[in-house]
């Protein structure tokens, strides 16, 4: 089928054997390092003493305990997932909409959950009997209505259902939803820097609560996104091509939207809007690799979640025991790096 | 501790400049005889406190050196407009509640305060004009709500988010000159600084300092000593767990989950209860905060948001509050 692509579409296994050592690198830092010292070996003790059977001493008190297994552990795989599930989902977008400056964000999910968050931290009266807590799900809904806008405004176009009109339907309506969302966040004072550090993005209060809520979309997503990776190279050729390829372009088109969606509409729910991530690592993944999808696609699940699990680590120690907003970090430390990569590396972006 | 500065309300009446319209203003006996030594001036020169004391109640014109510059008050203000709750609660602590005609929206306390829907946080200089006020309080000037009100001839005193306690104190007792109830904002200060050193004083030596974790919100953002809220506390004796966390001196570090556990403080005071719904079981429920001594031993004080936001006369209270829950843990310590 792709015939002529040069022989860098293939997946690696040295690639795939980088990415996931960098990818455990970040992870085991990321359970190691803290505003609190605890010390390799006992981390080491306490880990394996979750093995049945097993019993080792370690100096861990209870409260390091905790600080290991409630706030550490559960901080790192959050990160992971949602690192993974932003930069899939930003390869996606760049795939579907053959745009490079695409992100998880573009068609409105971000804005979309920041008016939902907004809506909740303002109206939802602050009570601890909610059943469910409003604020995840009304940034989950917000996310998913702000592209579902964005699609029917974008497919409603009388001339041309092109990529192109449903981009600029989707700022169109991130621009409409993020100033609805400014309107409810300025006329109500004390919220703002609730809702400013919502949008922001932090890991800081995250627990297995947040892992359990999102694992499940993270995984059927991030599965869908992987199986169909393909597609997005067809899609690369151009709609008509890819129609003559035997591809409709507006159904891939709408699957990879409707996933790369509610996994980001997952994560933000519990994350916030951890921005830049979606754009440098699969621009990374790809200027390091190749710009074949069957490529950018899985090195991207594995790179993205190390990264954000490192901007985790800094924004937990760098100003410690000060915490920064990991958006900051993710585009502080990620759009320097990203340059370096841009200027040392040969590859091309599509 | 509380020295406070009454200097720095500048307050000089001008005993001339009202003599044209004797007819209206006089119900009062001139009890500035005291200030007709004071020339005839709008000096900003600081008067002597003694002289302000005794000058100001019923001597209209006075001149208040607000933070936002002089500001002239011709008679005795019957249309007080408050965009601010703190002042609000001030005007009112004082005995000026009845020349008080509207204030802004999020302006609760006390109850029988004629709440608007007036925006403080994006006040509108027309919005505020259509009440024909004689004074307006501000706490916020987004922009040009100052510039635009005086432009119009009506006279404001904007009493920023006060910085330190004497601050605070001095901003009421220029709310009190500003309205003819300087005495008793005198003594409102007065009082505030005795209640306080009281109930400070009924506080046991610590053998071992106890400590404190002040939330703002469920994100965890906090406040240092050098804030209000941490100077307020500082006679307690206690030390803060966020001083560490605030290497760029913003006074509201966001701090980090591990080192709120493994500081283990004496003390949770919650200022995230009303905004927030944050009490003592969803601080329980938060991962690994089961393990903190002070929700083992109950010691969360859940805080009025209100009265921990504003610098008015209702500090009492939360000092109150906090030293209870201090005294409540004594016996177990010893």
């Amino acid at each position: 089928m792709n015939a002529g692509r040069p022989s860098t579409t293939r997946l690696h296994w040295y690639w795939v054997v980088g990415a996931t050592l960098v990818l455990i690198v970040a992870v085991i830092a990321g359970v190691m390092v803290g505003p609190i010292a605890l010390s390799p070996v006992d981390i080491m003790a306490s880990i394996i003493n979750r093995v049945p059977f097993v019993s080792l001493d370690t100096e861990l008190s209870v409260r390091d305990e905790a600080i290991l297994w409630e706030i550490r552990m559960p901080r790192v795989i959050l990160g992971v997932l949602v690192g993974s599930m932003l930069s899939a989902a930003g390869a996606s977008y760049q795939g579907v909409f053959r745009n490079p400056l695409a992100d998880p964000y573009l068609l409105g999910a971000g804005a979309g959950a920041g008016l939902g968050a907004t809506i909740a931290i303002v109206y939802a009266p602050a009570t601890s009997s909610w059943i469910v807590d409003p604020l995840p799900l009304a940034a989950f809904v917000g996310a998913i209505g702000g592209v579902a806008l964005a699609y029917v405004l974008g497919y409603t176009v009388r001339s041309g259902r092109t990529a192109v009109t449903l981009i600029l339907a989707g700022v169109a309506v991130a621009s409409f939803l993020t100033a609805l969302q400014t309107f409810l966040q300025q006329r109500d004072s004390d919220t703002l820097r609730e809702v400013y550090g919502w949008i922001l993005g932090s890991l800081n209060t995250a627990g297995w609560g947040d892992v359990a809520l999102i694992a499940p979309y993270v995984a059927v997503c991030l599965s869908v996104v992987f199986i169909g990776r393909r597609l997005l190279d067809i899609l690369a050729v151009g709609d008509t091509e890819a129609g003559t390829l035997g591809v409709r372009p507006g159904r891939v088109r709408l699957i990879f939207v409707i996933f790369a969606t509610l996994g980001t509409a997952a994560v933000v729910s519990v994350s916030g809007l951890i921005g830049f991530v979606g754009i440098i690592v699969p621009h990374t993944v790809r200027l390091l690799t190749s710009a074949s999808y069957r490529v950018v696609i899985p090195l991207s699940i594995l790179v993205g979640g190390a990264f954000l699990v490192v901007a985790d680590i800094i924004a937990r120690v760098a100003i410690s025991p000060g915490e920064i907003p990991i958006g900051v970090v993710t585009a502080l430390i990620g759009a320097p790096f990203f340059a370096v990569v841009l200027r040392t590396s040969k590859g091309v972006v599509s | 501790m509380f020295r406070r500065l009454i200097p720095l309300v500048a307050v000089v009446a001008m005993v001339g400049a009202a003599c044209g319209s004797g007819d209206s203003d006089d119900s009062r006996p001139p009890a500035t005889q005291t200030t007709t030594s004071v020339p005839r001036t709008t000096s900003t020169e600081p008067q002597e406190p003694t002289t302000t004391t005794e000058a100001v109640d019923g001597g209209f014109p006075v001149a208040i050196d607000a933070p936002n510059g002089m500001v002239r008050i011709e008679s005795k203000p019957e249309r007080v407009v408050s965009i601010s709750p703190t002042s609000t609660e001030v005007l009112f602590a004082i005995g000026a509640g009845e020349q008080v005609i509207a204030v802004d929206s999020m302006s609760n306390f006390p109850t029988n305060a004629p709440v608007t829907d007036l925006s403080a946080f994006t006040p509108s200089v027309e919005a505020i004009a259509s009440f024909e006020p004689d004074l307006v309080f501000l706490s916020f000037d987004p922009g040009d709500i100052v510039a635009g009100l005086e432009a119009i001839g009506i006279p404001v005193i904007l009493h920023g988010t006060a910085l330190s306690v004497d601050d605070a104190y001095a901003q009421w007792e220029q709310t009190g000159a500003a309205t003819g109830h300087f005495a008793e904002a005198v003594g409102l200060v007065a009082d505030t600084v005795v209640n306080m050193e009281t109930e400070f004083d009924s506080l046991p030596e610590q053998e071992v300092a106890m400590s404190y974790y002040y939330e703002l919100d469920p994100t965890l953002y906090s406040v240092t000593s050098a804030t209000f809220i941490g100077e307020l506390l500082g006679p307690s004796g206690m030390m803060n767990i966020a001083d560490a966390g605030d290497p760029d001196g913003s006074g509201y570090p966001q701090l980090n989950a591990e080192y709120i556990i493994a500081s283990d403080p004496t003390l949770i005071l919650l200022a995230d209860t009303k905004c927030c719904g944050a009490s003592g079981e969803t601080v329980a429920e938060r991962p690994g905060w089961d393990t903190l001594t002070a929700v083992v031993d109950d010691s969360v004080v859940e805080l009025d948001d209100d009265i921990a936001s504003r610098w008015g006369p209702r500090i009492a209270e939360l000092v109150m509050d906090v030293v209870e829950a201090m005294l409540e843990l004594e016996p177990s310590n010893a």
